[in-house]
């Protein structure tokens, strides 16, 4: 009885109407968590995992050795090399292909490399206009780790402490 | 006015009152028109914001000149009409929409002086249209020639007739309270104070009638006849280009109407709720004074918080599942408004106004 009395005072007093209307009523007044994105951009983690690149040494050298862990430890089998021995002795890539169709960003490659070579950038802001675009060469990957080496130099810096 | 008739003595008096009355009509359905514009955009600025984004602000300041771009696509938009539909009722249902909601402004009092059309039916008037206008969504789902529009169109007419009863009662209290049915005098008998106003003692029809109102202007939480999850977009699926623009146009009309409405008939429409509580000789300051007292910014003030609601519920409540729908409107509202009336008839018997 005192329930069923309870539930009508309940609805006729419209309260849990009202309660309603309270919580969007508060949130009228509260700070918008809208992030717009081309002008305002979300904080990204140095971890951050997006377009690939090669790295050199100081003095101009590439990295990449052609040991091929990394194309073995590609679970999307995204990596192609070959390789041949340079006039000075050493061992470099002839062909260093990615295919960003195939890649799924897991990192694993940079995980794998003992010479940092490649690496994953925090770029994400970038897009193929024609077919075969996609395959990122030795050539690209190596001028994106020109243009950007800072940045990815500052990245590898802030995260080598929890490695 | 009648400066505008005196400068036209040089006609003769038909054409004059002819004259008087268009631009009177222009004088109302310009600033309504505009604001049913800016209503669009008030929506979904007050929706985002409700949701915690910031909603449309890229087209001007602040987004302001979007509803123009709204009105610029559809305008451009290619009118479709469907193979197998009536075409010629399918055109007219736009219009059969919109016309009772614009007509239903001509009875409105926007201040004591301020009405187009005084006349002593205006509350059966308001209401003999704002049924009419559900012909117009009724035909539209039938000439449309689709399944969708057509199911649209028969929740439409069932809610409809369900919520127009608790609506009627709902007046009938209001104009048992007033004894008049012209608006003016609504307001009137509502004067001499905020406690004079009807909500109080009407407090239960108030309810009854805005709940009524936003059901019957087919505005979430009742909009099942729109219901997109369920019948795509109900009775306007087919229509495109103007024919949208028409129909959504006639809605938010109708909605600024029972927003007004609701300001006449139970919040004293353009009286002051200051009246009786400040010395009458405040009004009688020279700016602050007619601010303060009554007049159309009251009016206005009133119509907008009621608006504003209708975007809160929309903001807040989920779609009512159809039998519920159904089930308050002649299960709850209609006893709950017989009640009220039996109530407020046996207190007027005995000679007992709370109101007055």
């Amino acid at each position: 009885m005192t329930v069923s009395i309870k539930q009508f005072l309940k609805s006729f007093t419209l309260y849990e109407l009202l309660q309603g209307l309270s919580v969007t009523g508060r949130h009228f007044l509260k700070k918008k968590i809208t992030i717009q994105y081309p002008e305002e951009k979300t904080p990204l983690s140095p971890r951050f995992r997006g377009l690939h690149a090669q790295r050199r040494y100081p003095d101009g050298e590439e990295r990449c050795i052609a040991c091929k862990l990394c194309e073995a430890v590609c679970p999307a089998l995204a990596i192609t090399i070959e390789s041949e021995q340079r006039d000075d002795g050493t061992r470099r890539t002839t062909r260093y292909d990615i295919d960003l169709f195939k890649c799924i960003y897991c990192g694993f490659c940079q995980e794998a490399c003992p010479v940092d070579a490649i690496v994953e950038t925090d770029i994400f802001e970038y897009h193929f206009e024609e077919r075969g675009e996609q395959i990122m060469t030795k050539d690209k990957l190596l001028a994106i780790g020109d243009i950007h080496d800072k940045r990815i130099t500052a990245n590898l810096e802030a995260d080598e402490p929890y490695r | 006015m009648d400066g505008l008739r005196s400068l036209l003595t040089f006609l003769p008096d038909w054409m004059a009152t002819l004259i008087i009355i268009l631009v009177g009509i222009v004088l109302i359905l310009v600033p309504l028109l505009l604001t049913v514009a800016y209503y669009t955009y008030a929506e979904r600025k007050v929706i985002g914001y409700m949701q915690a984004r910031i909603s449309p602000n890229r087209v001007g300041w602040f987004g302001l000149l979007q509803p123009i771009a709204d009105t610029v696509k559809l305008l451009t938009k290619e009118v479709i009409i469907p193979s197998n539909a009536n075409r010629f009722l399918l055109l007219l249902a736009p219009v059969l929409s919109i016309g009772p909601a614009l007509a239903a402004w001509a009875v409105i009092p926007f201040s004591a002086t301020m009405v187009l059309a005084n006349i002593d039916a205006g509350l059966l008037y308001v209401l003999a249209l704002s049924s009419l206008g559900v012909y117009g969504v009724i035909i539209a789902g039938w000439a449309s020639n689709s399944k969708y529009a057509m199911m649209g169109a028969m929740r439409v007419a069932a809610q409809v007739v369900a919520y127009e009863l608790a609506m009627g009662f709902a007046l009938v209290g209001v104009l048992m309270a007033a004894g008049s049915m012209n608006l003016g005098a609504i307001v009137n008998a509502q004067h001499g104070g905020i406690w004079h106003w009807f909500v109080f003692p009407l407090v239960g029809l108030f309810l009854v009638y805005f709940i009524s109102g936003v059901a019957e202007t087919n505005r979430s939480p009742f909009d099942v006849a729109e219901g997109e999850s369920e019948i795509v977009a109900g009775f306007h699926v087919e229509y495109s280009g103007m024919g949208f623009a028409v129909f959504f146009l006639a809605e938010y009309a109708n909605m600024i109407l029972i927003s007004a409405l609701t300001a006449i008939l139970f919040f004293g429409g353009w009286l002051s709720p200051l009246e009786g509580i400040v010395p009458a000789s405040v009004f009688d300051w020279p700016v602050i004074g007619s601010l303060l007292g009554g007049g159309i910014h009251w009016f206005i003030f009133k119509t907008l918080f009621f608006m504003f609601l209708f975007l809160w519920f929309r903001a807040t409540f989920p779609r009512y599942r159809y039998d519920q729908i159904m089930r308050l409107g002649w299960k709850v509202f209609i006893p709950v408004t017989l009640v009220w009336l039996f109530g407020e008839g046996l207190a007027i018997a005995l000679g007992w106004k709370p109101w007055l």
